[in-house]
């Protein structure tokens, strides 16, 4: 089943340059399918699985977008593979596909992205206030449309790690990854903090253990963002501003203490932090740091000659 | 000699979907050890797509709204089969689990007095979705996953369970399954065990179900000795995108429909006015300016034709396309362009907006969207007690897609995110009181954790033999077109040979590549599942001679009494016995199926609806 790409490739033919492998190494192996209408990157995923190599590891659910699985690198982009149609990759080229460089690699185009549950535990969770006597007899708390609005630009999160795996902090730094907890987990402190009802402070949390100064705003979080979420310029640059105000600005540190503000100490958000349970439970697999650099421009090596267990034959 | 981890819960949970994170929630916060099984990441399950929004009489935008209003919706739209004390409890219950979901964190959108907003949807008398946006699910399973870490819940993530596991007297042990990164083996114990494994849409060639839909639960709980109720009953869903192909049968959401989108056939024609049912006549427009009064005040006209239940409008598609008044891919024209601004559009439905630019290069504020049915959902499921989710088996309890008779023939869109939280609640309760009383030590069998493993690892054993890709296939195209939305007698006896043919081929199936991460073996040890369900559907859908609701006959048209009486349930009388299926499961030609009588309804929720008649 493993193809001499060259041999058998017509005008219609679209060549699937896909990395297989696992943490021990891997490369590129070649796959040559025929083109057709409309199709995604995953539908052509999908036809080399089916016809050519069944087991090739390849992570998705929904195929719409809308459950952020499908996460690789195309052609060097961190992108959906369900979202990136054929059509708008450059014609007549080889079209690569990489697994996701900032997390281990568990086999081929699968990484082993639990760095970001752990994160998750980590984050002091939502906290409302109380419902006052009128949202008691209303049943519900009340919130105006352009408060819930801050908050929901982040709640269209998919959780794609994207975000993540596109961050200079942590993409060939591995040694960062115990204090930062990066862009999707910035959004999501976002979130809470803006969330007109939470009363949770997490400030002295970001810039402790989270490593939030660690970030200098480039800005490729939000670039290679599928949910269009503006994390640098709506989460990440307000949670600054914020971290800098409860640290340096005396006369808020003090209006909060006057109008017993609904914000806790940072003391307490630690202590409301879930206590570190285990949330997301994943196999002891070997972890070996940062999976193999992928080099986008090295040659491609037929599948049969893959040094690995995990080619096709 | 197999080798496999052990763990030991209270209860497990499969599924982490909706209503497995609810139940979950439930269980731990009754102080059980408790955990959840999922076969993909977390957050990733299958309702994260669900789109327009939560059914509950809130009464927050129509204060006339109640639970018994919403109860009778339930009934009518499922054509009177559904287990009558579910769709109470669903009516009851929701509004409180809608509201609970603020409390941990939901941000829905808001009425202008800033109370939880709530859209229009077919067969729904009043507007009654809470939504955000075109995104509910994603909402709702990221609130319940939160809640889930924050709480300390242990989740077992890409771990496929293969099968369920009992003690000497037929009561649940627990389960066996393998984690999905390293192909390692893997055995629960548990006093009581929740499946919420969702839906079967997977055995369809155009469906609106992920991968992961492929009956595991339904399945599983079969072969245990469970029963099962209306599996003819299937749903297609109106609206799925039908271009380009790659994508034929992605949802598109009833939201556009709610929010004013209509549908037309080739000559731009309103044609839902032509199929309006006896049973919805008297609540609906007669012409386009009654209905579209109705948007703006329910009280100004009757709803459009474009908003009666789901089988109602997929049907009418289908005939629309059949008499060749369809559009170019054979779909028919969903309008929302000419009906609202492009900016409202942006903002009701962004994610349809992106959806069609991104997949379709279709701008769906300037042009129609091009649609058709799309295989959703499955009514039909295991047989429950209502109020515990208890099955009839000891200590199996099921909640969501996979548990059947809340939604009888046909589900109104909304109520499956309602019917999670209600009944996904529900379920962890009813295990957890189980579990807590449960008398003596659960046993595990250690022949039948190595008998399930053994079968599992088989394939790898064989050369030479089937590709599970083809028999996934060939299943999807026998189901699509001979169990599809319309159905008779002589394709269902055909579908019947072939799936007893492919049930002999998945036996044959040889694989490589080795355990770990191997979607082709991932698939060949699905495919058990998903021949199980598709007998379940295709022998319901024989027995069933009568039409109604999801399940239609083109040789039998009509809703017969008699048939509206029974649910034709389903088992295994010699599970346990029987493992000749692949894999070791029993064969699927060990199904058997009987007309039993439904629930009678008490005489004071009957007059609900002769009063409304």
């Amino acid at each position: 089943m493993a193809e001499e790409p060259e041999d058998t490739s017509t005008p219609n033919d679209v060549t699937m340059r896909l990395w297989r492998g696992d943490e021990t190494g891997g490369a590129f192996a070649e796959y040559v399918m025929p083109s057709q209408e409309g199709e995604v990157v995953l539908d052509v995923i999908h036809r080399v699985q089916a016809t050519k190599a069944p087991d090739l590891a390849c992570r998705w659910n929904c195929k719409a977008g809308k459950c952020g699985s499908c996460s690789a690198e195309i052609n060097g982009r961190p992108a959906l593979m369900c979202m990136t149609r054929m059509d708008t990759l450059p014609v007549g080229e080889a079209v690569t596909v990489a697994p996701m460089r900032t997390f281990p690699i568990l086999r081929d185009l699968v990484t082993d992205v639990s760095y970001n549950y752990e994160v998750a535990k980590r984050i002091p969770p939502f906290n409302p206030r109380d419902k006052t006597a009128d949202e008691e007899e209303a049943g519900g708390y009340r919130m105006q449309q352009i408060d819930v609005e801050r908050s929901q630009e982040f709640r269209k999160c998919i959780e794609c790690y994207l975000c993540q795996d596109v961050c200079h902090v942590i993409r060939d730094h591995e040694e960062n990854k115990t204090a930062f907890a990066g862009p999707r987990f910035f959004a999501r402190s976002a979130e809470l903090e803006m969330h007109p009802l939470d009363v949770n402070d997490r400030r002295e949390l970001l810039q402790q253990e989270q490593g939030l100064g660690k970030c200098n705003i480039t800005k490729c979080c939000t670039e290679v963002c599928p949910e269009h979420i503006k994390i640098t310029d709506n989460a990440i640059i307000p949670l600054k501003e914020r971290v800098v105000d409860s640290r340096y600005d005396p006369l808020a540190w003090l209006g909060r203490k006057i109008l017993k503000h609904t914000k806790r100490t940072p003391a307490e958000a630690v202590e409301n932090s879930p206590a570190g349970g285990p949330a997301a439970i994943q196999p002891d697999h070997p972890v070996k740091g940062i999976p193999t650099p992928v080099h986008l421009t090295e040659k491609p090596v037929a599948v049969g000659a893959s040094p690995t267990d995990a080619s096709a034959e | 000699m197999s080798e496999y981890e052990t763990h030991d819960f209270d209860v497990i949970i499969i599924g982490a979907g909706g209503a497995g994170l609810r139940a979950a929630i439930e269980a731990r916060s009754r102080g059980l050890r408790t955990a959840l099984v999922c076969k993909s990441l977390l957050g990733k399950a299958h309702t994260v797509m669900a789109e327009g929004g939560v059914a509950a009489a809130l009464g927050n935008v129509y204060e006339e709204d109640n639970w018994k209003v919403h109860f009778r919706d339930t009934m009518r739209g499922g054509k009177m089969l559904n287990n009558w004390r579910m769709a109470q409890l669903h009516a009851q219950e929701s509004p409180d689990r809608v509201r609970e979901l603020e409390d941990w964190g939901a941000l829905f959108d808001r009425t202008k007095d800033g109370l939880i907003l709530q859209r229009d949807f077919g067969g729904h008398r009043f507007a009654r979705l809470a939504h955000v946006g075109d995104r509910t699910g994603l909402e709702l399973i990221r609130t319940l996953q939160q809640k889930a870490v924050a709480d300390g819940i242990e989740v077992f993530m890409e771990v496929k369970v293969l099968r369920l596991l009992h003690d000497a007297d037929g009561a649940i042990s627990g389960l066996v399954g393998y984690w999905r990164p390293t192909g390692e083996f893997v055995v629960f114990k548990a006093k009581a065990v929740v499946m919420a494994t969702g839906g079967v849409g997977k055995s369809w060639t155009y469906t609106s179900n992920s991968w992961e839909s492929t009956g595991d639960g339904h399945a599983m709980a079969l072969w245990a000795g469970a029963d099962l109720i209306d599996m003819e009953c299937i749903q297609f869903h109106p609206t799925g995108m039908v271009w380009p192909l790659s994508v034929r049968g992605i949802l598109v959401t009833e939201g556009v429909r709610g929010d004013g989108g209509v549908l037309r056939d080739s000559d731009g024609k309103r044609f839902m006015f032509n199929y309006i049912p006896p049973m919805f006549a008297a609540e609906t427009a007669e012409t386009e300016e009654e209905g579209d009064r109705w948007y703006d005040d329910h009280t100004a006209g009757r709803r459009p034709p474009e908003l009666l239940p789901r089988d109602e409008v997929a049907r009418s598609i289908n005939s629309e396309v059949k008499a060749g008044r369809g559009s170019p891919h054979g779909g028919v024209f969903l309008d929302i362009a000419t009906r609202r601004s492009a900016e409202d559009i942006r903002r009701r439905l962004p994610s349809m907006y992106h959806q069609f630019k991104e997949l379709a290069g279709v701008d769906i504020t300037a042009e129609a969207m091009e649609v058709g049915p799309t295989c959703h959902y499955i009514m039909g499921g295991i047989r429950v007690d209502a109020d515990s989710t208890a099955t009839t088996v000891a200590g199996l309890f099921a909640a969501g897609e996979c548990a059947g008779g809340m939604h009888g023939a046909n589900r109104l869109g909304g109520n499956s995110l309602s019917d999670l939280l209600v009944f996904g609640r529900r379920a962890g309760g009813g295990a957890a009181e189980f579990a807590s009383a449960r008398q003596g030590e659960v046993s595990l069998d250690e022949g039948q954790i190595s008998e399930a493993i053994d079968a599992a690892v088989a394939p790898f054993e064989k050369e030479g033999g089937e590709n599970p890709y083809d028999i996934q296939h060939d299943l999807q195209s026998t189901m699509q077109s001979l169990v599809g939305i319309i159905r008779t007698g002589s394709e269902l006896e055909e579908a019947m040979g072939k799936l007893e043919e492919l049930e002999e081929r998945a036996t044959r199936i040889s694989l490589s590549g080795g355990r770990k991460y191997n979607p082709g073996w991932n698939l060949a040890t699905d495919l058990p599942s998903m021949l199980s369900v598709s007998r379940l559907t295709a022998q319901g859908a024989i027995n069933r001679k009568e039409s109604r609701g999801g399940h239609t006959r083109d040789d039998f048209p009509k809703p017969v009494a008699e048939m509206g009486a029974v649910n034709f349930v389903q088992r295994i009388p010699i599970a346990g016995q029987d493992t000749n299926g692949v894999g070791g499961t029993p064969s699927i030609t060990s199904i058997t199926v009987t007309p039993e009588p439904i629930l009678v309804m008490p005489d004071d929720l009957k007059e609900l609806f002769e009063e409304a008649n």
